[in-house]
């Protein structure tokens, strides 16, 4: 609780300040690649026949995804309250990739908390990792993956709380995380909202984002929260819901108090957490974010999920149509609009989440698909 | 005064303090657990804490996750241990406190876990996870029935929240000896004895010390500053990995913390 009160504290006080906003805004700008393109996706939107359809390209961030955005302010923001220290968990390896990057740029030394099972699906960010100066403890505990690795991030964090400031992925978590994290990734709305505006003079019909903890969604959609959009969070449906073997939330959950938070949370009777599947290790979590939770109850973001073969397929697809290999997490988000967008007129318009790259997941989709690198 | 108040009382009048052992229920399995909380009262614990196996453990280190591995594969639940506690009551009055998370209490409802904990003779809970700013709800129903609300206080903690915890505690004051998980290594920070004098300042309440007391050295030289002495990880690995040699290390523990 003192660590939460101290960041609580120091987040209060910066997140207006006009020095700490300059200097992460020149780093948006001339580090991150910001703002990133709103692409209109032309041949996808002639492939579905339907609403048209825009990618927002947060891939092309640096490091290809959008964790970048959260992992540059929250490395910041430590520096500022003098911690040597940054520790994180990571679960596609994307947002460990993204604190590394930030504790480079900074100066701090970082540690990043993975899961065994992780670690195999996403070798390379463990490499790129490992080159950026970080150290990357296996976690080989519970599920062995992004839940287990939070859990001992928090358990380095109650240890070294002195030293150490915990870079937390997701809107997930105590406060003040899912509302800082929010916060930094809402940089993608407002981008996105200026773009649509500028390319077709009015506001889109519908957003699409993946929810794993659910940043990437919250932070395209919080900038339309009052708008009169519609917006669709995609969890990862795994093997399909009545298997078991999936992730969500939503969909197979119920209300419960985890890791800091009170959402909807994959458990027993007995209030155990559940083990979770999914093909990509980003959406590969037993709970969302709290916001996510509010807003579904509230009934303002509608909920769906995704299958695993659903997002391979939409993988494949907008690899072929567009040329833009997506992460298996967009997958989802991509899956989801090509349900939608041929039931929608034509001047609709969708903007999708293309939160991230596929590189990182090319070598597990040829495994899946039985072809030898 | 509760059962716990009362233990502490006494000791008190004798010039003694507490021996708080903690075990995880259900590891291996019930059976067992019922002849250890013997063997621990038989070894002269004052108040004996049962863990909850919980399936993501966030304050405890490996020694307490694994054991509540086990007990999870075992199919110990917070509903058979509440259970356990009444067929404890059979036999043993000693002050039981359980410490669990707060999922598995969300999910069997804060009111109906109140109930049945008194009923079967839970004297006190301890919850890790739920400071106590949010557990309103949760202090009201326990307290209604004698039911003592233990809440932790770090090294770090500072004194405004300090005043929140003192008030919200019943029965007596955690304060945890290191910044860190359960079963780490023993390091006292050096403003230990000051944050414990603060501490006293604030309340009559009783204080108890725990996390990574590993050693009867330790545990004597915690035991001259506080009002008890809570070892788990230690317990918990010998009865694990050497129960043979289980009895003896709790007495001696026992002996260090009583000054016999």
């Amino acid at each position: 609780m003192p660590a939460l009160e101290e960041l609580d504290y120091y987040y209060s006080k910066i997140k207006n300040d006009a020095s700490f906003k300059k200097e992460l805004e020149a780093l948006q700008k001339t580090y991150i690649g910001r703002p990133t393109p709103l692409y209109f996706a032309s041949r996808l939107t002639e492939r579905l026949g339907g609403a048209k359809v825009y990618l927002k390209r947060e891939d092309l961030a640096h490091t290809g995804a959008h964790k970048i955005n959260n992992a540059i302010g929250q490395s910041l923001l430590a520096k500022k309250m003098n911690k040597q220290r940054l520790i994180a968990e990571t679960g596609a390896g994307q947002h460990g990739v993204a604190t590394a990057t930030g504790a480079a740029l900074v100066g701090l030394e970082c540690d990043i908390y993975m899961g065994s099972e992780d670690m195999q699906r996403q070798a390379l960010n463990v490499f790129r990792m490992r080159l950026m100066g970080a150290r990357v403890i296996e976690v080989s505990i519970g599920s062995k993956t992004l839940k287990d690795a939070i859990n001992e991030a928090l358990r380095d964090w109650t240890t070294n709380v002195r030293t150490t400031h915990y870079v937390l992925g997701t809107v997930f978590g105590p406060h003040p995380f899912p509302s800082m994290v929010r916060d930094f990734q809402s940089v993608i709305g407002k981008e996105a909202k200026k773009q649509i505006i500028g390319a077709e003079k009015r506001l889109p019909d519908f957003l699409i984002a993946c929810v794993g903890g659910g940043s990437n969604a919250m932070g395209l959609f919080s900038e339309f929260i009052n708008d009169n959009v519609r917006m669709i969070g995609v969890e990862a449906g795994g093997k399909g819901i009545e298997t078991g073997l999936h992730a969500a939330r939503f969909a197979g959950g119920s209300v419960g108090v985890f890791q800091g938070c009170k959402s909807y949370l994959l458990q027993d009777d007995d209030g155990n957490v559940l083990g979770t599947h999914s093909v990509s290790a980003g959406l590969d979590y037993a709970s969302v974010g709290p916001e996510h939770a509010f807003f579904k109850d509230s009934g303002r973001i509608e909920y769906t999920y995704a299958t695993d073969s659903e997002a391979l397929e939409a993988f494949e697809l907008l690899s072929k149509t567009e040329g833009i290999i997506p992460a298996l997490e967009s997958a989802h988000a991509i899956a989801e609009t090509i349900k939608l967008a041929p039931k929608l007129p034509m001047d609709n318009i969708v903007i999708v989440n293309l939160s991230g790259r596929g590189d990182k997941d090319v070598q597990h989709v040829a495994r899946i698909m039985g072809t030898e690198l | 005064m509760s059962k716990i108040e009362k233990t502490f009382k006494k000791l008190k009048q004798q010039g003694k303090k507490a021996f708080i052992p903690y075990i995880m229920a259900g590891d291996p399995d019930v059976e067992k657990t019922i002849e250890n909380v013997r063997l621990l009262e038989e070894c002269g614990a004052d108040i004996i804490e049962l863990g909850v196996p919980f399936s993501d453990p966030l304050a405890d280190g490996p020694t307490i996750q694994r054991a509540a591995e086990r007990a999870l594969a075992a199919g110990v639940t917070l509903k058979k241990l509440i259970q356990l506690v009444s067929e404890i009551r059979t036999f043993s009055q000693v002050p039981i406190v359980l410490m669990t998370y707060y999922n598995p209490i969300f999910k069997y409802g804060d009111e109906r876990f109140v109930t049945d904990a008194v009923q079967a003779g839970v004297d006190g809970i301890i919850v890790p996870d739920l400071p106590p700013d949010e557990a309103q709800k949760l202090i009201g129903a326990s307290h209604s029935r004698n039911l003592d609300t233990i809440f932790l206080i770090a090294p770090t903690t500072t004194e405004k929240r300090l005043k929140t915890i003192v008030k919200a505690s019943r029965g007596f004051v955690y304060y945890i000896s290191i910044t860190g998980i359960t079963g780490s290594k023993l390091v006292l920070h050096e403003t230990f004895k000051e944050h414990l004098a603060l501490i006293r300042s604030l309340t009559a309440k009783p204080v108890a010390v725990g996390f990574g007391i590993s050693t009867p050295d330790e545990a004597y030289t915690v035991s001259r500053l506080a009002d008890g002495v809570i070892v788990g990880s230690a317990i918990v690995k010998k009865l694990h990995e050497k129960p043979e040699e289980a009895k003896g290390f709790i007495l001696r523990l026992n002996e260090a913390i009583k000054g016999q």
